[in-house]
């Protein structure tokens, strides 16, 4: 679903990716973990098509980037810590302006699924500016999957989510996952990553340095594998 | 549940669409240029006391100052509101063609400026005892939002990534929005002077070219203003 090759990112003359070797099966809900600087958001936001690889090959849901970044665009959802949502809107009418922004055909049918699916029916004619960081967050997720994607990108989404807020977002999270998508999230919260992920990457200096699936960690676990693997 | 990529014509307004129905529930763009269009209309007008003559001849002048002004106020506001919450990710995202983005936003912008001008316009003429509701002149000034707003535009997409973007807009702006200005003000003042339609045919014309020179440049060069 995604491979990514010897994938190099510059800004200027300081390179944050150099020479990333990544892949993704259909399916699959991957980890990316890593200090910060490592290039995690950079990276998914190449995927995300929202900019531009300097070298190397980059190919989401079988379309190569940059060259067929619509395509790409059509079958990906987005979630990064900020939850990319107007405030003066209400959620139904934010989710109306993304379900015409994808061409989504009976619009209101899918908002009330999707609402159902955050838990945020009873809030659907509610401004923005009036919900919690962790419902803006729920309600950040519903825009993202209200076009049905193939494949998702979480970029640090429990950033300023309390306890609650977190653990309602791990169920939204899971039933995500369990509609078959392909989910790369990138996190700091090992814990999470560990409860949720089926692969974690460790990403550092801009390459990824290790790789272990949830079978792999059995004998150990994820802090260690991430201590070790930044060490080497 | 099907979807398809929408068509530059739906993609666009949705964007006017989202816009106009977020500033009409909090109205934060349009009081605020109204507020400083207004000031600015009344401090001119105390600030030049001065003979009948002499404040028929800066009227041309004081108009469009407070609609540049103003316009700018408007657009970096408008774009502010996307990048602040990372809603022009959210829009770069969508898969439509970017020039939608462009002219979504413009469209926006210019329907702002438009609202703010038909306030101030009534004021202004009360003011300065003036009639500036002449179709020729609305014409003129139409068409000079139009220029303004298509560079202001995409010069306020570069300007709001920066940190210094209220100082930076009107930098990068009025030096490449003056071809629009001195046509409009010339238009205006000629207008305003008694001349007739024909009379002022050249600073129109002029003005007309503006605008679609302005429109092109942006709808081609918008996708690498907003990549990264």
């Amino acid at each position: 679903m995604i491979e990514v090759k010897k994938l190099v990112k510059r800004f200027g003359l300081k390179s944050i990716l150099r020479g990333l070797d990544f892949s993704v099966q259909s399916g699959e809900f991957v980890a990316l973990l890593g200090p910060n600087g490592a290039g995690k958001t950079t990276f998914l936001r190449i995927l995300a098509t929202l900019s531009r690889p300097s070298l190397g090959q980059v190919k989401v849901a079988g379309h190569y980037l940059p060259q067929e970044a619509a395509q790409v665009r059509a079958k990906l959802g987005v979630v990064s810590h900020m939850p990319l949502l107007y405030p003066d809107l209400t959620a139904e009418e934010n989710l109306q302006f993304y379900a015409r922004m994808y061409g989504i055909e009976g619009m209101d049918a899918r908002i009330t699924e999707v609402l159902g699916m955050v838990g945020l029916e009873h809030r659907r004619k509610d401004l923005i500016r009036t919900f919690s960081r962790g419902m803006q967050q729920r309600l950040a997720i519903g825009r993202a999957v209200i076009h049905d994607p193939e494949v998702m990108l979480f970029d640090e989404p429990y950033t300023g989510l309390d306890q609650d807020a977190s653990e309602m977002l791990d169920d939204v999270l899971r039933s995500v996952a369990a509609e078959g998508r392909t989910v790369v999230m990138t996190s700091h919260d090992l814990a999470r990553a560990e409860d949720l992920a089926t692969r974690f990457d460790i990403l550092s200096r801009g390459v990824i340095t290790a790789s272990a699936t949830r079978a792999d960690l059995k004998q150990t676990n994820l802090l260690s594998f991430y201590k070790q693997s930044l060490e080497d | 549940m099907k979807s398809s990529s929408p068509s530059l014509l739906k993609a666009t307004f949705a964007i006017v669409r989202k816009d106009l129905a977020a500033e009409f529930r909090s109205f934060e763009l349009i009081s605020a240029m109204l507020i400083f269009s207004l000031l600015v209309i009344i401090i001119f007008n105390f600030a030049l006391e001065l003979d009948i003559k002499t404040r028929e001849a800066v009227n041309a002048g004081v108009l469009w100052t407070t609609f540049a002004f103003a316009g700018t106020l408007g657009l970096n506001r408008s774009m502010s509101v996307e990048k602040d919450r990372g809603c022009m990710d959210g829009l770069l995202l969508a898969p439509v063609d970017r020039s939608a983005i462009y002219f979504g936003k413009a469209l926006s912008n210019l329907a702002f400026m438009v609202i703010v001008e038909a306030i101030v316009l009534p004021v202004y003429s009360m003011l300065y005892n003036v009639n500036l509701f002449r179709i020729d002149l609305l014409a003129v000034i139409i068409l000079g939002s139009i220029g303004y707003t298509a560079v202001g535009t995409l010069l306020a997409t570069m300007s709001v990534q920066t940190r210094m973007r209220e100082v930076l807009l009107p930098i990068l702006l009025f030096p490449i929005a003056i071809p629009v200005l001195l046509a409009a003000v010339k238009a205006s003042g000629g207008l305003l002077a008694g001349s007739t339609f024909a009379e002022i045919m050249t600073p129109f014309n002029l003005l007309v070219v503006y605008d679609v020179i302005f429109i092109a440049i942006a709808f081609m060069v918008f996708d690498f203003v907003v990549e990264e």
